[in-house]
């Protein structure tokens, strides 16, 4: 009965304390799936098959994804979120380190010559820092269907959404790097689909700057099933400490090291 | 003049230069040379055709290309790669946008594989790659944000980019970098437009890694009306 104010109230209210696949938990320390050694979560969400979330995080922030069914795809962009013109930058996250796979260890750098966050687990293996993300006239010509709405939205379109959801338009979109979906280049340049490590798997990053993370949930391009093959992806974050003098990665190579450096002088600088 | 700035990046007298012609015979609308260490912009017309000379050889042109209707429609290398199917730039490649549509085709190219994978260099990632007493040279970065200055573009607008004459292979263990060029004085590549476009092009002042021979050169960029 919502005939009343009073009524579509009760109605209203009848429908709260359910739950749902994908959603987020909260309090975070609520969460059904929270992982094996994590601290005080301060985020914990299932992302839905094709959907999107997004957070501003504290620097040191630990952020854990889980691919329970081997078909997620976490397509991620970050950026500093006290000066969101700073923001990933995939072509030095390949080229300084002179590494094009990205794996435990790898930075995601920004174009600023700093560290926004740190890959420090991986059980996967299987990640793309060449393909992007899929837009919608690739959804259009690979399903037929494209609408952000509909049942294969294009990455790009989340983005999109999540990005204006934090006063950033499409032109602060950047190329993006994906996990849990493999590509290999063979000797030619030519790409070779690797695909899913299988059920599973987990990666963690770790925030080196206060970030902004966006994260859609869709299909890799180049994943070869002609149906819009996509799992839930878990997401659960808590606060440890940024990478310092003490951390072995903070060493591992000269790059990495200078990079570090700029970065924890950008945060003293700035009092954080 | 005198001056006490350390400029940075110089070229070596007396280096060999080809300063060729276009690739694609046309009625020439534009023919500019570009200096080393400087920056280019143009809008160049559908149908066009831009060909951009490595006049000293092995010269990274770093390039951007916009919509020239609309520029928060710009070059996408993700998009570009992914439609193709391959990591490396050759003749036929469709330079596609944010948006997945094609910007400019490559119709002519005389070395093996353009990059588009190496990105530009900066003030800061040279920081990272080379040490913090490189931090005064000038970077294609700095280029690309004056030269876009000029038609409304900042650091929003700049995205990963394209390098002619720039050699980045990628290895079987993933491993990548930039190595020594297979260019040549007078090597040429060509570009149609596929639609209306503003093509920024920073002459990579790089003087610490082999991108430009470590010898700066300059570029001729030559547009014709086939
Ligand atoms: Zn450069």
């Amino acid at each position: 009965m919502t005939d009343s104010v009073l009524n579509a109230r009760a109605d209203a209210r009848a429908r709260g304390g359910q739950t749902s696949d994908w959603m987020p938990y909260l309090p975070a320390s609520s969460s059904p799936y929270r992982p094996a050694g994590s601290e005080a979560l301060t985020w914990a969400e299932t992302v839905a098959p094709g959907g999107y979330t997004h957070k501003v995080l504290a620097r040191g922030t630990r952020i854990r994804f889980d691919d329970p069914t081997g078909d997620a795809c976490a397509h991620v962009i970050v950026y500093n979120a006290l000066e969101p013109v700073e923001r990933l930058n995939v072509a030095d996250t390949v080229k300084i380190p002179w590494q094009a796979y990205l794996g435990a260890g790898h930075p995601l750098l920004s174009g600023d010559g700093r560290v926004l966050a740190t890959i420090v687990e991986d059980t996967s293996g299987h990640h793309d820092a060449f393909c992007g993300t899929s837009t919608e006239a690739w959804n259009q010509q690979k399903y037929g269907d494209a609408r952000p709405e509909g049942p294969s939205p294009a990455g790009r379109s989340l983005f999109v959404k999540a990005a204006a959801k934090h006063g950033l338009t499409p032109r602060d979109l950047p190329p993006s790097v994906s996990f849990f979906q493999g590509i290999q280049v063979d000797a030619d340049g030519t790409f070779v689909w690797q695909g899913s490590a299988g059920e599973g798997t987990s990666v963690e990053l770790l925030a080196e700057l206060p970030l902004l993370i966006l994260v859609a949930n869709v299909p890799h391009p180049l994943d070869p099933r002609p149906e819009y093959a996509a799992g839930p992806l878990r997401v659960h974050a808590w606060r440890t400490a940024p990478t310092g003098p003490d951390d072995d990665r903070f060493h591992a190579t000269p790059e990495a090291h200078r990079a570090y450096l700029n970065t924890i002088d950008y945060a003293e600088a700035r009092g954080l | 003049m005198t001056s006490s700035v350390p400029v940075g990046a110089t070229s070596a007298p007396g280096s060999p230069l080809d300063w060729s012609e276009p690739l694609v015979p046309g009625e020439v609308v534009l023919d500019e040379r570009v200096a080393p260490n400087a920056s280019w912009s143009a809008v160049v017309r559908a149908g066009h055709v831009l060909t951009i000379v490595d006049v000293g050889g092995n010269q990274s042109g770093d390039c951007l290309i916009y919509n020239a209707a609309d520029t928060e429609e710009r070059y996408s290398v993700p998009d570009t790669l992914a439609w193709q199917g391959n990591a490396y730039v050759r003749t036929g490649t469709v330079l596609r946008s944010n948006l997945g549509n094609p910007l400019m085709t490559v119709v002519g190219n005389e070395i093996d594989r353009q990059d588009t994978i190496g990105g530009a260099c900066s003030k800061e990632s040279n920081t990272l790659r080379y040490g913090h007493h490189v931090m005064f040279h000038h970077g294609c970065r700095e280029n690309f944000l004056s030269e876009g200055q000029k038609h409304g573009l900042g650091l929003r607008d700049l995205v990963s980019n394209l390098n002619w004459f720039m050699n980045v292979p990628v290895e079987a263990d993933g491993a990548l970098g930039i190595v020594d060029g297979m260019s040549a004085p007078g090597k040429r590549v060509a570009v149609r437009p596929d639609t209306d476009v503003l093509v920024l092009v920073s002459n990579c002042p790089q003087m610490n890694n082999p991108c430009n021979d470590f010898n700066p050169t300059p570029l001729r960029m030559i547009v014709v009306r086939p």
